[in-house]
């Protein structure tokens, strides 16, 4: 299985290496590094790479790399999920990923390292049966531990390992009892030039915070499940439930953890919040274009859209951009030839706009590709879905928990094509139909 | 710093020398300091010393032996998971000399009672087998009892072990095969990839083909129409398959994982159903793919993978999903190529417009390498479908105008491939590309053009000299292969139209003699020798024309993961698409099945038999899943009640040994008890713990119904000092000896202590009777039970008397045998009684329930609903029984009973009266 795992920053050192088995030197990475060359971009390298006597597979996470060595064959999902999963357990214990954060704690690293896997093979992933075998760094606990010189390992042994639930530690105690649970939707769209959908789903996501005490047994359930149409859940949720009853019943891992994932059924029809009228142009004769956009709301149930930011990446040939926005601010990255126009709320009164004219290069043909427009947006207290959580119940412990559920939507991958009117006048669609 | 006296000192130092390891610098020299910490008291330091001891020892052997006593004790002690670590760190040590040590220890782990130590000898395994191969035979012993294991902590890691060990033996995997399909679902999500992957290649060998009646019809759908498809399914409902219920019971237990929020474990389901369920049943995965989609970029690349090769074997799968395969202008290259190769698997007549136009969207990419990836899906297309074939072609030539040469270039080669298919139409299209050589520069579509042109300079007479003419001034210039095209171009024109170009072809051909190039000048010689009659030139010449204008079929073009399928899907071998180190074949469907019978667990030796027993948190209940006839059904029995309450469900099982008191077959037998106490020191009042055998009523193999099992008890809990026992006749047949009846006993203890040592002693039977003994009951190990306290042995008498009905088994007979039987049986072995039934049971159920409960006999069909008939035999002398109840108006009945026995026969009677009267 996992035979070595190097940790690769952005320009290309390794500074962290462990290895299950024997020890293989790093320079198996020299492939990594070819291809990596070879990719330009950091997320195009290919995440499976065959060298002769290795099998080299990675993930790009937080301006990281995480490169496992593999020798023999293997479901490659299998370590690129677990790859994450180790990610994940870094994020979970220091807030972050990153490479400065990895090696302010690399002993702590290196021993989740050593927990996670026994001899390639993963030993104990859940965040809470690692937490009690070493015990993730807090301010208090770092001037305890230099004054009285003790580390971060546990001193007693877990037991978690052992309880009948393996993914909550036994013997949770809290004063306040709470659950909150958060319903997160995105909408992932791609729509026409003309503002017509072509493509359009919402992706949700239940993110849950529980800090109960004892062995709860928690009830969750839903005024329209029926919304829901693709479910993937977190191993506490009690799937014959889910089938028979449409509720999700599980005993909850303590802390923060994502309960489940749901995609809404294609046949709602997603309603789309905002609406965007704009127009690129680019002139034959002289060294300029004009840009013009508009965004207004469109279906957005009565609340107010937050955090409204439209991104445009830009032809190359574009150099400057000489705007005026009505509302918020724009920048224009020159390198990258991004476009950001940062909205704040969304007043359906007064509209926002950004036009104003684009310089291009001299000399250098028309820009003939077409910009995609992004979109990023909030909607608090809204699921967009329609999705309503109808109650929570609590069985196997006596207490009464402080309970809430809040409802947030986002624009995930939310993309509108621009129109483009540049010198490309035949338009050969028409004859596909 | 190490040999400070304080560990605070020491720590710190470990610290360093640990962060020193993880930067990848050497810290070997320190071995000796180090090695001397590991008996190190605290904790922590320890953990580091292990840390440094793994990654140290193979390379200093000598001085890694000093530790090994220390791990040997650790291996003796009491806490689980001092053993279960001092075995892992043991393992990992790769030093040769210990291999001994390691497989005793790991034979020792795999029968601790632990189930974290289990699981612990399991990952060891793979570890010794890699460090000394042939240790395998023995390794192999362990495997299999540890694949025997019920708890679902080991269940993944063993299966583990297996694959790296002994893949090929799996004849292992029989007994086990429905355990692990029941347990599936609780293990955790690596441990399910790992199973779900070897039971994929299991079943491959175990079971048929589920498609087998559709042939090869499926592989003809690629790209072939719907139509053929609906007639695959019309053939498979002609003749119906029928399916192993094993084989639907793994993918009955497979079908929740597809919710697993882990995408591996996702995958692994997908490849298994891919694999192994009939074609209608395979659609259920298009939709959990679909949602690993939103998963990271490296989630979706191995799964756009996995995908493009399922589309092209079964396109329709994921047909209503098309829009889920759109491109964003955010993904990174190489998942919008692999994007594009599934948009373009998924196309058919009725989808091809909606995707060329959405093609039509990605040829502004900004991404050049996606774009012409993008021409070429569009070239693809238009050869696999034929009415879009004209638009495409179209829609290409005006990117012919397109202003980056590289869309032109790609353009040109895809026209090219598709102009191959039907040249006659498109001399017009021929004639722009000829047009295009003025200002293409990218030598292979320059060179498309030419090999066009020469390909087809029938269709355009007039301008394919001229070409050459243009072509041969600029012929020092230009790329190797152009040159070459040029030369072809060359040849082709003066063998068609020798008149205008004979000047124009000596002079490309002088040219290219001096080139730098050998291919180019030896292309030159070559050609001038055939084309150009000499003297001395042979026959060959006179075969130019058909060497060079033969005509070419036209290319295929096919998606690189065609008949990418043989390799398992999900698995590395798949994704580079070469056979990866330890990668199993996925064996082909057998011809006919295996016997499937291997798959039954039997009871080997009643006598002992391992139960799980499993730990609510509702106080000290035990669930004892005793001797079990296991058959089909049974191991559903116990993961239905695993999931109705998934605290049951963990990690906190227990082997119990357990017994099955067996006995003779005549009436009574003693049996003492000896009781040993001990006290449960976590709980600290009298807890009730009930062993209960969970008797295993779904055995659909025996006939009689056998739900009605009544209780007797042996022993009071006040005369038997806490301990009761009771027992019933189980009414299945003993295996190891056909001619004894079994007893089933429940032990429940409701004293403040346990109980251990429990057997029979001193057995006085009666002449005739047989006892086949049980071993003596081990003490009830538990993790939690710590304080033994023991008391002095009792004994009991005790007496177990069956009712006569418990001597026989059921047989079954056919109304006319019946009859036929009752004639052979009148006189003396008939004894006829007439009785009033009680008033609750004047129904036909009723009488069978009771009748069925008082004696173990099945009902015999009977045409007349006045009466029941029974049947069974005894099960020593096999004598026939039959029994029949006929009921009269108001309650009135009469019993009648043959038997050639005529004891057995008025003690039945007697009983039977008894029954059906009260």
């Amino acid at each position: 299985m996992i035979h070595s795992l190097f940790l690769i920053n952005h320009s290309g050192d390794i500074f962290l290496e462990k290895h299950w088995k024997s020890v293989i030197s790093r320079s198996v990475c020299d492939y990594f590094f070819e291809a990596r060359e070879k990719a330009v971009d950091p997320e195009n390298v290919p995440p499976v790479l065959q060298t002769p006597h290795h099998y080299l597979i990675s993930i790009y996470r937080g301006k990281l790399f995480f490169l496992s060595v593999i020798q023999t064959e293997v479901a490659p999902l299998f370590v690129i999920e677990f790859l994450h999963r180790v990610a994940d357990t870094i994020q979970d214990y220091f807030g972050e990923c990153s490479e400065g954060i990895i090696k302010d704690n690399i002993v702590t690293v290196y021993e989740l390292l050593e927990e996670m896997l026994d001899n390639g093979f993963p030993l104990a992933t859940e965040s809470n049966v690692l937490k009690e075998m070493i015990r993730p760094p807090t301010i208090l606990r770092s001037v305890v531990n230099t004054l009285t010189g003790s580390s971060n390992v546990g001193d007693t042994l877990p037991t978690g390992q052992l309880s009948n639930v393996p993914w909550r530690r036994a013997g949770v105690k809290y004063t306040n009892n709470e659950a909150y649970f958060d319903v997160i939707e995105e909408i992932d769209a791609i729509l026409d030039k003309s503002g017509t959908t072509v493509f359009a789903e919402i992706q949700g996501v239940i993110e849950a915070c529980v800090r109960l005490t004892g062995m709860p047994d928690l009830t969750l359930s839903f005024m329209n499940p029926r919304l829901l149409d693709d479910v993937s859940f977190h191993p506490c949720v009690r799937f014959k439930r889910w089938e028979s009853e449409r509720v999700l019943s599980f005993i909850p891992p303590d802390g923060n953890f994502t309960l489940m994932n749901y995609h809404v059924s294609s046949q709602n029809l997603v309603a789309i919040p905002v609406y965007v009228k704009q127009s690129i142009s680019f002139f034959e004769t002289g060294p300029c274009g004009r840009l013009d956009i508009t965004i207004g709301p469109k279906q957005t149930m009565g609340k107010t859209v937050e955090n409204m930011m439209v991104t445009i990446h830009m032809p190359k040939a574009v150099l400057n951009a000489n705007l005026t926005a009505t509302q918020g601010t724009y920048t224009y990255d020159l390198t990258t030839k991004v476009l950001v126009w940062d909205i704040g709320k969304l007043n359906p009164q007064k509209l926002p706009n950004l036009r104003g004219s684009l310089s291009t290069q001299v000399g250098v043909p028309k820009p003939e590709d077409n910009p995609s427009l992004n979109i990023d947006l909030k909607i608090q207290q809204l699921a967009i879905s329609g999705l309503k959580v109808s109650r929570l119940d609590m069985y196997g412990e006596k207490y009464k928990p402080f309970k809430g559920v809040k409802y947030l939507t986002k624009a995930g991958k939310f993309q509108v094509k621009m129109l483009c009117t540049a010198h490309f006048s035949t338009n050969w669609r028409s004859e596909y139909i | 710093m190490l040999d400070s006296n304080k560990d605070s000192l020491k720590l710190e130092a470990m610290k360093r020398i640990v962060a020193m390891i993880a930067r990848g610098k050497n810290a070997s020299d320190l071995f000796p300091a180090v090695v001397k910490n590991v008996a190190c008291k605290n904790i922590e330091v320890k953990k580091l010393v292990y840390v440094y001891l793994v990654r140290y020892a193979e390379e200093q052997q000598d001085l890694a032996l000093l530790s090994i006593s220390t791990f040997q004790r650790g291996l003796k002690d009491p806490n689980q998971l001092i053993r279960a670590s001092a075995l892992r760190v043991l393992s990992s040590i790769r030093v040769t000399i210990i291999v001994p040590i390691m497989m005793l220890a790991i034979k020792e782990a795999a029968s601790d009672m632990s189930p974290y130590v289990r699981k612990t000898a399991a990952h060891a395994i793979p570890k010794l087998y890699s460090l000394d191969p042939e240790q395998k035979d023995q390794l192999i012993e362990v495997i299999e009892k540890l694949l025997a294991d019920k708890t679902t902590l080991v269940a993944g890691s063993v299966v583990m072990a297996f694959e790296e060990v002994c893949p090929e033996r799996i004849d292992l995997i029989h007994k086990n095969y429905r355990k692990l399909c029941n347990l599936l679902i609780d293990v955790e999500e690596w441990g399910q990839v790992v199973i779900i992957n070897m039971l994929t290649r299991y079943a491959r060998t175990q079971f048929l083909n589920p498609n087998i009646n559709e042939g090869s019809g499926g592989d003809k759908t690629f790209y072939g129409s719907d139509e053929d498809e609906d007639e695959d399914e019309e053939e498979k409902e002609k003749n119906p398959y029928v399916m192993d219920p094993d084989h639907r019971l793994l993918l009955r237990n497979t079908k929740p994982l597809l919710q697993s929020r882990n995408a591996a474990v996702v995958m692994a389901v997908a490849q298994l159903y891919f694999h192994l369920a009939p074609k209608a049943e395979v659609g259920v995965i298009a939709k959990a793919l679909v949602r690993l989609l939103r998963s990271h970029s490296e989630v979706q690349y191995v799964v756009l993978q996995n995908v493009a090769t399922m589309t092209i074997k079964r396109r329709g799968m994921f047909e209503p999903y098309l829009k889920s395969f759109y491109i964003r202008s955010t993904d990174p290259t190489q998942i919008k190529v692999l994007k594009l190769e599934v948009l373009t698997n998924l196309a058919n007549e009725t989808n091809i417009s909606t995707i060329l136009r959405e093609f039509q969207t990605y040829i502004k990419s900004m991404d050049k390498d996606f774009v012409a990836a993008t021409i070429q899906a569009i070239g693809r297309c238009a050869t696999n479908i034929g009415e879009v074939r004209d638009t495409c072609l179209n829609g290409l030539v005006q990117l012919l105008s397109n202003r980056d040469e590289l869309v032109v270039a790609e353009s040109v080669v895809v026209i090219k491939k598709l102009l191959q298919m039907q040249p006659e139409k498109h001399s017009d299209i021929i004639k722009h590309m000829a047009k295009l050589t003025d200002n293409i520069q990218v030598p292979m579509a320059r060179a498309s053009i030419l090999w066009l042109i020469g390909e087809y300079c029938e269709h355009v007479p007039k301008i394919a000299p001229d070409v050459l003419r243009k072509m041969a001034k600029s012929f020092t210039n230009e790329e190797d292969i152009v040159k070459l095209q040029i030369i072809n171009l060359a040849a082709k024109l003066y063998l068609t139209n020798s008149k205008q170009t004979k000047l124009l072809t000596q002079y490309v051909l002088n040219l290219a003699k001096y080139d730098q190039n050998y291919d180019i000048r030896d292309r030159a010689r070559f050609i001038r020798q055939l084309i150009v009659p000499t003297e001395k030139s042979g026959a060959l010449s006179k075969y130019a024309k058909k060497l060079f204008l033969a005509l070419k079929p036209a290319p295929v073009l096919e998606s690189p993961f065609k008949d990418r399928d043989h390799f398992q899907l999900g698995s590395l071998s798949h994704l580079l698409n070469a056979k990866a180190g330890g990668y199993q074949e996925l064996p082909d469907w057998p011809e006919a099945a295996p016997d499937p019978s291997v798959r039954n667990v039997e009871v080997k030796d009643s006598v002992r038999a391992v139960g799980t027993v499993t730990f609510r948190d509702t106080g000290g209940l035990w669930d004892l899943q005793g001797p079990q006839k296991v058959e089909g059904k049974s191991d559903s029995a116990s993961g239905s009640e695993s999931g109705s309450g998934s605290e049951e469900s963990g990690s906190g099982s227990e082997s119990v040994e357990s017994e099955e008191g067996s006995e003779s077959e005549e009436e009574e037998e003693d049996e003492e008890e000896k009781n040993k106490k001990k006290k449960k020191k976590e709980l600290k009042k009298p807890v009730q713990e009930t062993l209960t055998i969970l008797h295993l009523v779904l055995c659909l193999q025996t006939i009689a119904p056998s739900s009605a099992l009544k209780n007797y008890e042996l022993l009071h809990r006040i005369t038997g000092e806490g301990l009761s026992v009771e027992y019933c006749f189980s009414r299945q047949p003993f295996s190891p000896d056909a001619n004894m009846v079994a007893v089933q006993m429940q032990f429940t203890n409701n004293a403040t202590s346990d109980t251990k040592n429990l057997h029979m002693e001193d057995v006085k039977l009666q002449s005739g009777m047989r006892v086949k003994e049980f071993p003596e009951i081990g003490d009830i190990n538990v993790a939690v039970i710590k304080n033994k306290r023991s008391r002095s042995c009792s004994k009991f008498f005790v007496s177990i008397q069956p009712p006569v009905g418990e001597l026989m088994r059921p047989i079954f007979l056919t109304e006319n045998e019946f009859k036929k039987e009752q004639g052979q049986l009148m006189g003396m072995n008939e004894i006829t009684e007439k009785l009033t039934l009680d008033a609750k049971c004047r129904n036909e159920h009723a009488i069978v329930q009771r009748v069925t409960t008082a004696a173990n006999l099945s009902r015999v069909p009977c045409g007349s609903d006045k009466e029941c008939r029974f049947a069974g035999r005894t099960v020593t002398s096999s004598s026939l029984v039959l029994v029949t109840v006929a009921t009269k108006e108001e309650g009135a009945a009469q019993l009648t009973v043959n038997c050639e026995k005529m004891l057995i026969g008025t003690m039945l009677v007697k009983d039977i009266l008894l029954a059906l009267t009260q």
